[in-house]
């Protein structure tokens, strides 16, 4: 382990998460995200599409870090689980369920079960075999996906998803307020659920594996079952992730299984900082914000700039915007008190 | 019959370039530890090198490959130096996906800055343009060239490495970077020569492989995966498990292509997930 452990240790607690110790996190992640949520909508009234697509990827972002913030898992295949589902939820709403709801937990379902599937295979390696394992079963996703085109509609992407209203009441619009408001707040549901699970034994000893997977199996901890179980429940976020695109933009499109966007999930994720549900949100939001406006000028400049801030990143604040954020905080805060 | 020997022919030549290119990563990983992503990066730097030397200097193939390869060599030290040093031996995977992809990002956007977003053609010399005939059929002589670079890689390589006095410590501090060490073998500079040798073999692989793997702006994201898993299959540090890999898949890859155009990469990677679940270690690596 490196020198900073202890700071690992600081940076573990929900210390970070709570701007006060007497808040509880899971309220503290429903006010963010419902502040959030809002401000979106009041000072973008005009981008709540993009808003939407961003709260889909995030929820990506987020179940990429069950596994490899909390799991140690490094996998650059993520965004196959995501988009397998998505085109579950589609199809199903094309065979006629439309309810958004129902498309959500048809989502989740594929989710499971594509996590289940592809973590029992991928957890079974360590390292590079296990790299290429994940990268190789989003590639075959990939040209499944291509091939399969009485199912994902091929290159031309799954269209026609038209579902019906929100709970029988709301009905999507097309300036995507409804799809907005709808995505908030399951992000908002999802989110505050994954607070609660990451802090259960079960969450906790999940970490204890990735930091010492031997010490784990010393304590008689099954690593292997509990690492494709994390698996299974990072897949009902992508798996809902999924889903919400599909519903939300009516397409599902061969760029949402491949490996670009397993491997831009992963640059969120450790942009904001991995091993942290925080750092994952704010990578999410931050990257797709900043991508939304510098590439629209030239791909290529965005490029350029993604791998030079990557660098920066990594060189500089190794674990991530969140805790390079909550060291700075720290040394805001001792500056006034004694020792 | 035909078909058999076009896919032959096809499948060895794309199996060799995949080996120029992959056994310079290789020998890294097997002695560096560092997964780079960024290796498709230097091909590619090589392939723009050599593209803008043959159509605006007018100098000739030969020429043009040497060019490529000592540019590359000379543009990646800045890297080397400043970024790659941190990583090697010690980095966890993470940390090692997220530098090397961030060079590649870079990498492509700055060369697209300076040569533009087109694909970059590499004329070939006429004495390698025609048709070969090899007794008793006609075969593209381009694909022979190729066929023999990637042997003479593999040959050159094993010299090296077995009967040279840069072998023996390279092999040294494979086995044992600390023990090597404290014997007196200075490792950073092995390290910065392994470095230079993997991406001078990229760059080469890079042009020579322009029929195959078409040099063009994401050229660098759209191989960074095959080389990796090219690595993964045959074992790091191993020349011998490359060039097995490197067929194996050249063939998967084009017996796949030929036979069920519509499948994409399916085969391939499935051929992946079944070697690797088999032998995680590749077929000819050793367990780290």
């Amino acid at each position: 382990m490196d020198f900073d452990t202890n700071l690992d240790m600081a940076s573990a607690t929900p210390v970070i998460a709570a701007p006060r110790r007497s808040l509880p996190p899971e309220l503290a992640g429903l006010l963010a995200i419902t502040a959030l949520a809002a401000t979106g909508y009041v000072l973008f009234p005009d981008d709540l599409a993009f808003l939407t697509r961003l709260i889909g990827i995030a929820l990506l972002v987020l179940s990429l870090d069950l596994v490899t913030g909390y799991c140690g898992v490094a996998t650059l295949g993520h965004a196959a689980i995501f988009g397998v589902s998505a085109y579950a939820a589609g199809n199903a709403c094309i065979a006629g369920i439309t309810d958004p709801v129902a498309l959500l937990a048809v989502g989740m379902v594929t989710g499971v079960l594509s996590g289940l599937a592809s973590g029992a295979l991928i957890t079974r390696f360590r390292g590079l075999p296990q790299l290429v394992i994940s990268i190789a079963l989003g590639q075959l996703v990939g040209a499944l996906s291509n091939k399969l085109s009485f199912l994902t509609g091929g290159s031309d992407g799954l269209s026609g998803i038209a579902p019906g209203k929100v709970f029988g009441r709301f009905a999507f619009d097309m300036y995507s307020r409804t799809a907005y408001v709808f995505s908030a707040v399951v992000l908002g549901i999802v989110f505050v659920l994954l607070i609660r699970f990451v802090r259960s034994p079960f969450g906790l000893l999940c970490r204890g594996i990735k930091d010492d997977s031997l010490r784990a199996q010393m304590i008689g901890a099954a690593i292997y079952p509990r690492l494709v179980i994390m698996y299974g429940v990072a897949g009902a976020v992508a798996g809902v992730g999924g889903a919400l695109t599909a519903i939300t933009t009516g397409v599902v499109g061969l760029d949402g299984v491949g490996f670009e966007r397993s491997a831009e999930a992963l640059v969120m994720l450790v942009l904001g900082g991995a091993g942290n549900l925080w750092g994952a949100l704010a990578g999410a939001v931050l990257f797709q914000i900043f991508e939304h406006i510098v590439s629209a000028t030239n791909p290529f400049h965005w490029l350029t700039m993604v791998g030079l801030l990557l660098i920066l990143i990594v060189v500089f604040v190794p674990k991530g915007l969140s805790h390079g954020a909550w060291l700075v905080w720290r040394k805001l805060r001792s500056r006034g008190e004694p020792s | 019959m035909r078909t058999i020997l076009s896919i032959g022919v096809d499948a060895i030549a794309y199996g060799m370039v995949l080996f120029t290119i992959s056994i310079g990563l290789s020998i890294m990983m097997g002695l560096m530890r560092v997964v780079n992503l960024a290796h498709g990066a230097f091909a590619m730097i090589g392939g723009y090198l050599a593209s803008y030397a043959l159509r605006f200097m007018g100098v000739n193939y030969a020429v043009a490959i040497l060019l490529a390869v000592v540019g590359t060599i000379v543009i990646s030290i800045p890297f080397e130096m400043l970024l790659y040093r941190r990583i090697y031996r010690k980095s966890d995977a993470l940390t090692q996906l997220l530098l090397t992809i961030g060079i590649t990002f870079f990498i492509i956007g700055v060369v697209n800055f300076i040569f533009g977003p087109t694909l970059k053609s590499i004329p070939l010399p006429a004495l390698l343009s025609g048709p070969l005939d090899i007794g008793f059929r006609m075969v593209p002589t381009h694909r022979v060239f190729v066929i023999a670079c990637g042997g003479i890689t593999a040959l050159a390589l094993w010299l090296v490495l077995d009967r040279t006095e840069f072998g023996v410590r390279l092999r040294a501090a494979v086995d044992d970077s600390d023990m090597a060490e404290s014997l007196g073998i200075r490792t950073e500079t092995l390290y910065f020569a392994t470095f230079a040798l993997a991406v001078g073999l990229a760059a080469f692989g890079g042009v020579i492989g322009a029929e195959l793997l078409p040099v063009e702006p994401f050229y660098a994201l759209r191989y960074m995966v095959t080389f990796l898993v090219v690595v993964s299959v045959g074992g790091a540090g191993s020349i011998a498990g490359a060039l097995s890999a490197s067929l194996l898949l050249g063939l998967a890859d084009t017996t796949g292509k030929y036979l069920a155009p519509e499948y994409g990469e399916f085969f391939f990677y499935l051929a992946v997930i079944l070697i690797v679940s088999l032998f995680p270690n590749g077929l000819l690596g050793r367990a780290h």
